[in-house]
């Protein structure tokens, strides 16, 4: 018996792993993940509503300005390559908490961190800009649901960071524990599926968008 | 300061709502001091509120649950009263605008804060205990679900109070229920209190779809679950998979209504027809999120009292699993008037029949459990030879309804409020029923009284039928849902038998309260000494009644279909236990107040937000963040139960089940 299979409380014993769960409970570290996968997958599509809404809405300017005249692709480059290297960084910090190395995992969540607010930022003076010219989420149906789709991303990666603060302050008072690991894991899963999302707005919100 | 808040909240000329209000406030504080009282507090918040005990906040879901139905009823009575009394030249008791309140929060109540609370109650209690396990995936945050439901369901009601609640009927359709032709606070109570309550329901369906395919006994393969853990985990897909459009739907209305968004509005491009696709994206699922965990309890009762295993196991699983996929393509049905065309129209007319398919598949699976069975008519078969007969007819108009042409005569009539109240009451209601009858000695430890039960059976069915049938006969006159006033007085006879038929069901309701405190008057002639009344088939009947915290001593071994009946049939025949196993001492997760004091910041959070209060919107969201960082930060994250009091309490139940075995050894 593994020490993690030990520290289960609703079981005792804990499985083989088989991932099934026939052999009995299946142990913590295998239930926190899928746990947060199926939030993730919750989340995806509460996600694939707002694209819906964007889809159905994205000609609805009611004589505003069309996404042609609004995107600008050079900008959004710089927030893409921002937010995909975050990824590897936090890719990054997770093997580093792996290997129970303090300075280096603190200092790769610290860098995603950073990244995650270069994005952010970027994405609010994309937004101050609109709003500066007249192109606010009041304005019309397609920029309420443009500012909505991309606000709802940008508002998880605002929770992403909140989370990657207090995740770097409890690794920092109670080290690599196996909960701490898990809540490592689960964070690193979300930050991964930010990125994904952000791929899929990329291409029907900007690449699309700016399509001669 | 106080945002949109002032004196003029109260309805201090509003007689009925003041009235009302004024007795629950006074009866909750009358409770309250005589639970201080009697000095049942501390005993409360350690085995109730802060309990992440599955059995423990199943039950508390369901004491929710019947609350709110208490609630939704009397706004049922009081619509069924004004609309057999605003005939011809007399305008009833309830103006408009107060009607308008009453049958939009009935709907919002019934489905959100009674039929969820209800199903999820019996998922809590019932499916660890059928699979053999000690608790949920995640117990604390099973906690923190029921008390964020709790916070929707007390700003619904605070809703009575201060300020006033939606007119717009139970889905709150733009452009109605937009800022500028709803600009009080009733829609946003709504949709405050459903995004609160919602959240706690998707953190729920995480939570059981991780416990169903991760954490059960040894043996316990997908093919050898009880149908009611399969039809939960079906359940909970579904909720995984819809929820989230209704949080995004009530999001984009709260965003036109607070931050003057374009989504559904007249003007600016908007489009309402995107909020009834969405909308009902979420809805129609909805109603099978409810209904598949009714069909899980009829078939443990069916099993259960007929005496014989459930007739087509695989079938039933099957059908479960395809009306959880096919209830994603049928949303379109409730507005084939709205202009999709008839191709469009055809198409969900088409899917929506077919449901009736896997559904039927599961009514013959029932009916051949009981055929050649040994049945016992005990409250639980009476409710579901009730559900059978009601549901086949509910069905059948359902079909009729799904096809167009038919639906654009009695589209929004009160044909379809017959229909679903139909399959509603006679399906979900009729479980919940049966399984409160069924369950209850599992949870307190002794039986319910038969014979009220069977008097509480048939206030249902005949106050059902009473209450709904002459609505068909409406609906095909072309009577519309939702009327205040009704100027044909040829209607009346019809409407004054449904009001007879309402009341019957209050009845039938009294007699549940009055059979609960008979029960437990005289539950030492009714207790479950055995933990297995009913001769049951699942592993919930292999332990105590209640079961200890930990259900288990040891995690059962499963081996084969109807874990509990295979090694009950063994025990019998050899009049002898399994050999007494090895005990271990037992961990289990910690109580926590996590989950209440969240809830409370959450509500300070929807009420300040209701109310446009911004610091303490952002007050209580900063308090709610700093309970979950300050829960994170905890170092004990489970207690142990000593191995001495394990082996103690398993030699008791050894001890009574070797008595049961001989008494039933001695009388064959």
């Amino acid at each position: 018996m593994t020490n993690e299979a030990a520290t289960i409380g609703l079981t005792h014993g804990g499985s083989e792993d088989t991932g099934l769960g026939h052999r009995g409970p299946e142990s913590k570290s295998i239930v926190v993940p899928y746990g947060f996968w199926l939030f993730v997958l919750s989340d995806m599509v509460l996600f694939s509503a707002l694209f819906a809404t964007y889809a159905t809405l994205v000609l609805a300017t009611d004589g505003g300005p069309t996404t042609n005249q609004l995107f600008d692709r050079n900008l959004v480059a710089i927030e893409t390559i921002a937010l995909l290297v975050s990824s590897f960084t936090c890719g990054l910090a997770i093997i580093a908490a792996r290997r129970s190395n303090m300075v280096w995992a603190q200092a790769w969540l610290l860098v995603t961190g950073l990244l995650g607010a270069v994005f952010l930022s970027i994405e609010l003076y994309e937004f101050a800009i609109m709003i500066g010219e007249g192109a606010g989420p009041q304005r019309s149906a397609f920029l309420s649901s443009f500012f909505t789709l991309v606000g709802c991303h940008g508002a998880h990666v605002t929770a992403g960071l909140l989370w990657i603060g207090t995740m770097m302050a409890q690794v920092w008072a109670k080290g690599f524990q196996p909960h701490i690991m898990r809540r490592l894991l689960c964070l690193s899963v979300f930050w991964h599926a930010l990125d994904i999302i952000w791929v899929a707005i990329f291409t029907i919100v900007y690449l699309i968008g700016t399509l001669p | 300061m106080f945002g949109k808040l002032s004196w003029d909240a109260i309805p201090f000329h509003d007689p009925i709502p003041l009235f009302t209000s004024l007795v629950v406030i006074l009866a909750l504080a009358a409770l309250a001091i005589w639970v201080w009282r009697k000095g049942w507090w501390p005993y409360l918040w350690h085995q109730y509120i802060t309990s992440t005990d599955h059995k423990k906040i199943g039950i508390m879901y369901i004491v929710l649950g019947l609350l709110m139905l208490v609630r939704g009823f009397s706004d049922a009575i009081m619509m069924r009263l004004q609309q057999s009394m605003a005939i011809g030249a007399s305008q009833g008791y309830l103006p408009p605008e107060h009607y308008n309140q009453i049958f939009s929060a009935h709907g919002t109540i019934m489905i959100f804060f009674v039929a969820m609370p209800l199903v999820i109650g019996f998922m809590n209690f019932v499916v660890p205990l059928q699979l053999g396990v000690r608790d949920v995936a995640f117990p604390t945050m099973n906690n923190v679900s029921f008390w964020l439901t709790a916070s929707g369901a007390l700003l619904i009601n605070v809703s009575l109070f201060v300020g006033e609640f939606a007119r717009t009927g139970w889905l709150a359709y733009p452009p109605l229920s937009e800022l500028r032709f709803s600009p009080g606070v009733g829609v946003d109570y709504y949709l405050v209190a459903l995004q609160i309550s919602g959240v706690g329901t998707i953190l729920t369906a995480v939570n059981f779809v991780t416990t169903i395919l991760k954490i059960r006994a040894p043996g316990m393969s997908y093919m050898r679950m009880p149908v009611f853990c399969w039809t939960s985990l079906a359940s909970n897909l579904l909720i995984l998979a819809a929820f989230p459009v209704l949080t995004v739907t009530l999001g984009l209305l709260m965003l036109d209504r607070y931050l003057g968004f374009h989504f559904f509005t007249n003007d600016g491009g908007g489009n309402s027809m995107l909020y009834m696709n969405l909308i009902w994206v979420w809805g129609h699922p909805e109603v099978y999120i409810l209904i598949l965990p009714a069909f899980g309890i009829y078939s443990e009762v069916a099993a259960t009292f007929s005496g014989k295993p459930l007739f087509g196991y695989r079938s039933m699983v099957f059908a479960t699993l395809a009306i959880c996929i096919i209830s994603f393509c049928v949303w379109l049905h409730h507005f084939f008037t709205m202009g999709a065309g008839a191709d469009v129209n055809a198409v969900f007319g088409i899917a929506s029949m077919i449901i009736a398919i896997p559904t039927g598949v599961k009514i013959f699976n029932w009916l051949f459990t009981m055929y050649g069975g040994r049945v016992r008519f005990s409250v639980p078969m009476h409710y579901l030879i009730g559900f059978m007969l009601t549901f086949v007819i509910g069905g059948l108009t359902g079909v009729l309804l799904a096809i167009p042409p038919v639906d654009f005569v009695v589209h929004n009539t009160l044909f379809l409020i017959a229909h679903f109240h139909q399959v509603i009451i006679g399906g979900v209601v009729f479980a919940i029923m049966a399984g409160y009858t069924y369950w209850f000695p599992k949870a307190f430890g002794f039986t319910l009284d038969e014979r009220l039960g069977k008097a509480v059976f048939w206030c249902w069915f005949i106050g059902f039928h009473l209450a709904f049938m002459p609505l068909y006969v409406l609906g095909f006159w072309g009577g519309t849902r939702r009327l205040q006033h009704i100027s044909d007085p040829s209607w009346a006879p019809w409407l004054h038998v449904a009001l007879l038929g309402a009341v019957i069901i209050g009845v039938g309701i009294v007699l549940t309260v009055v059979q609960l405190l008979y029960s437990i008057r005289t539950r030492d002639q009714r207790r479950d000494v055995t933990g297995d009344p009913w001769d049951g088939r699942t592993l919930e009947w292999l332990t105590l009644s209640p079961p200890p915290h930990y259900n288990f001593a040891v995690l059962p071994d499963v081996h084969g279909e109807e874990a509990y009946w295979t090694r009950k049939q063994t025990a019998i025949k050899q009049v002898a236990l399994i050999e007494e196993p090895d005990y271990q001492p037992i961990e289990m997760p910690v109580d926590t107040p996590t989950g209440v004091i969240c809830a409370f910041f959450t509500s300070l959070c929807g009420f300040a937000v209701i109310w446009h209060i911004w610091w303490l919107a952002i007050l209580g969201l900063i308090g709610a963040f700093a309970v979950l960082v300050w829960y994170a930060w905890r170092d004990e994250h489970e207690h142990l139960i000593p191995v001495g009091e394990v082996r103690k309490n398993a030699r008791e139940r050894r001890r009574i089940r070797m008595e049961h075995l001989h008494e039933l050894s001695q009388s064959t």
